[in-house]
């Protein structure tokens, strides 16, 4: 059975994300209204801007809907992503989605002068996996259920708790999908 | 491990992926930025005066004051974008160093050099450039540029010349998709591109960069025809802070934008908003008053 994973189109890196999951093996849908979320299997929180992101979600209804879907089905958020689903973020009252205990620093390498590019060994996804950086974050503390499966000069850049993956980088951004590859594995062990 | 590389063509095209599907807002201070932000903008562009004002005060327009960068660089979360005068090389390090994510190498300004553009490759910050066709879109391109927009006729409220840019744009990127190499090499002399470049968007099937509409976005209904007709995200100068409500205008552009194809809800969304800017019609424009004919 192939599935269907739905990626958040309010704005950012959408049709990239939609790519990599149907090279990964799985049906990519766009996600703009609640009604989206219907019949999928697991949904991406892509990158863009978290502050725009979530004040999109909240105006458009969207927030409590993807709570719900999150009930029961993965999520994978990258970069933007990861800050809405971290349940600490540093500098903000309360988090977004709060979907991992995971304890986030936002723009935390820097401004986009310091956008980079670096080489990645990810748990049971990758040795050497091209990490691309932009305004990104990176995770200060992980909870106890989390697993780490990527660091960067000791900060975490990937982790996954139960159903939940997020990445610090953008995997959407290059042509490797070892990463959608996993994501797609996870979806496919819930559905 | 190897060592991290910052400035890589990647990370500069890449950061304009991030801003794909939203509304970049021209502000001249920290409250506007803040309007901006949270009306879902998903960066900001510092200036000293939006074109509608750079056009009425006439005289040489250059890049803003470093004061306002800076207050709107500390106001915000959102990326923030800068303007540069075309072939201006200190300005844009002098931003470079202010640390803004994004510098704009614009038409807009009164250019410091009528025959070159800035070198973009040299730079750790990326550059987006406007075009109003292929042979320009790729020199920019060619120079480093990792995003491009429309030139539209910026200041204006006219949306007829960004329409007419991004239209070009696609068609001219549909006929080089369906040439043979030896039509291309003839085609980007006819167009003065780079070969290599054009080379690419025949391989790739699209612009190796993301391309925004920019140049006299009024209205939301503006923003959603520019959507419509492939542009990658909007740009709005003038239109929101000369607008009656800023804050109900701006949210209003947001959501045309995102839901774009959505038009009862951009009916509902356009109701109320008071009168948009005036705007000005091409025909009454002197030649010397046209900015998109700089720096092309």
């Amino acid at each position: 059975m192939t599935v269907k994973i739905g990626v958040l189109a309010l704005q950012g890196a959408v049709s990239e994300h939609v790519k990599a999951l149907e090279k990964a093996g799985a049906k990519g849908y766009i996600v703009k209204n609640v009604e989206d979320l219907n019949d999928l299997d697991g949904l991406i929180l892509p990158g863009g801007e978290s502050t725009t992101m979530r004040r999109l979600l909240d105006k458009y209804r969207l927030f409590e809907a993807i709570q719900t879907f999150s009930e029961s089905k993965p999520v994978f958020g990258t970069c933007a992503g990861l800050i809405l689903m971290a349940k600490k973020i540093e500098g903000r009252k309360g988090p977004h989605l709060g979907l991992l205990d995971i304890d986030v620093r936002r723009n935390a390498f820097g401004r986009q002068v310091d956008s980079f590019e670096a080489d990645l060994n990810i748990k049971h996804v990758a040795d050497h996996y091209n990490g691309v950086f932009i305004r990104a974050p990176y995770i200060k503390s992980v909870g106890e259920g989390v697993e780490v499966l990527s660091t960067y000069e000791g900060n975490v850049v990937a982790c996954r708790e139960g159903r939940f993956l997020t990445s610090a980088f953008h995997p959407e951004l290059t042509n490797d999908i070892r990463m959608h590859r996993y994501f797609v594995g996870m979806v496919e062990e819930n559905a | 491990m190897a060592i991290a590389q910052t400035g890589t063509e990647k990370v500069k095209r890449g950061m304009a992926e991030m801003q794909k599907g939203g509304v970049i807002m021209d502000v001249v201070n920290a409250e506007q930025a803040k309007i901006a932000e949270e009306a879902g903008a998903t960066a900001v562009m510092a200036l000293e005066r939006v074109p509608s004002d750079i056009r009425k005060a006439g005289g040489v327009a250059r890049m803003a004051d470093p004061t306002i960068v800076q207050e709107v660089l500390d106001a915000v979360t959102i990326p923030v974008m800068a303007k540069a005068r075309i072939g201006h090389i200190v300005e844009a390090r002098v931003l470079e160093a202010l640390k803004v994510d994004y510098i704009d190498e614009s038409e807009v300004l009164t250019p410091a050099d009528d025959v070159y553009h800035i070198d973009k490759k040299a730079f750790t910050v990326p550059f987006v450039c406007g075009c109003r066709d292929l042979g320009e879109a790729s020199r920019r391109i060619g120079e480093g540029a990792a995003m491009l927009r429309t030139k539209g006729e910026p200041g204006t409220g006219n949306i007829v010349e960004a329409v007419r840019h991004m239209r070009l744009v696609n068609s001219q990127v549909r006929k080089v998709v369906g040439m043979s190499k030896d039509e291309l090499m003839v085609y980007a002399k006819e167009i003065g591109a780079p070969y290599e470049i054009l080379l690419q968007i025949k391989e790739a099937g699209r612009l190796p960069v993301v391309n925004f509409a920019a140049g006299g976005v009024a209205t939301p209904a503006d923003a959603a025809l520019m959507m419509e007709l492939g542009a990658d995200g909007v740009f709005v100068g003038s239109g929101i802070f000369k607008s009656e409500n800023p804050a109900k205008f701006a949210r209003a552009i947001v959501e045309a934008t995102t839901y774009y194809q959505d038009y009862e809800r951009i009916a509902e969304l356009s109701k109320g908003l008071g009168t948009p800017m005036k705007g000005i019609d091409m025909g009454t424009l002197d030649a010397s008053e046209r900015m998109q004919d700089r720096g092309i």
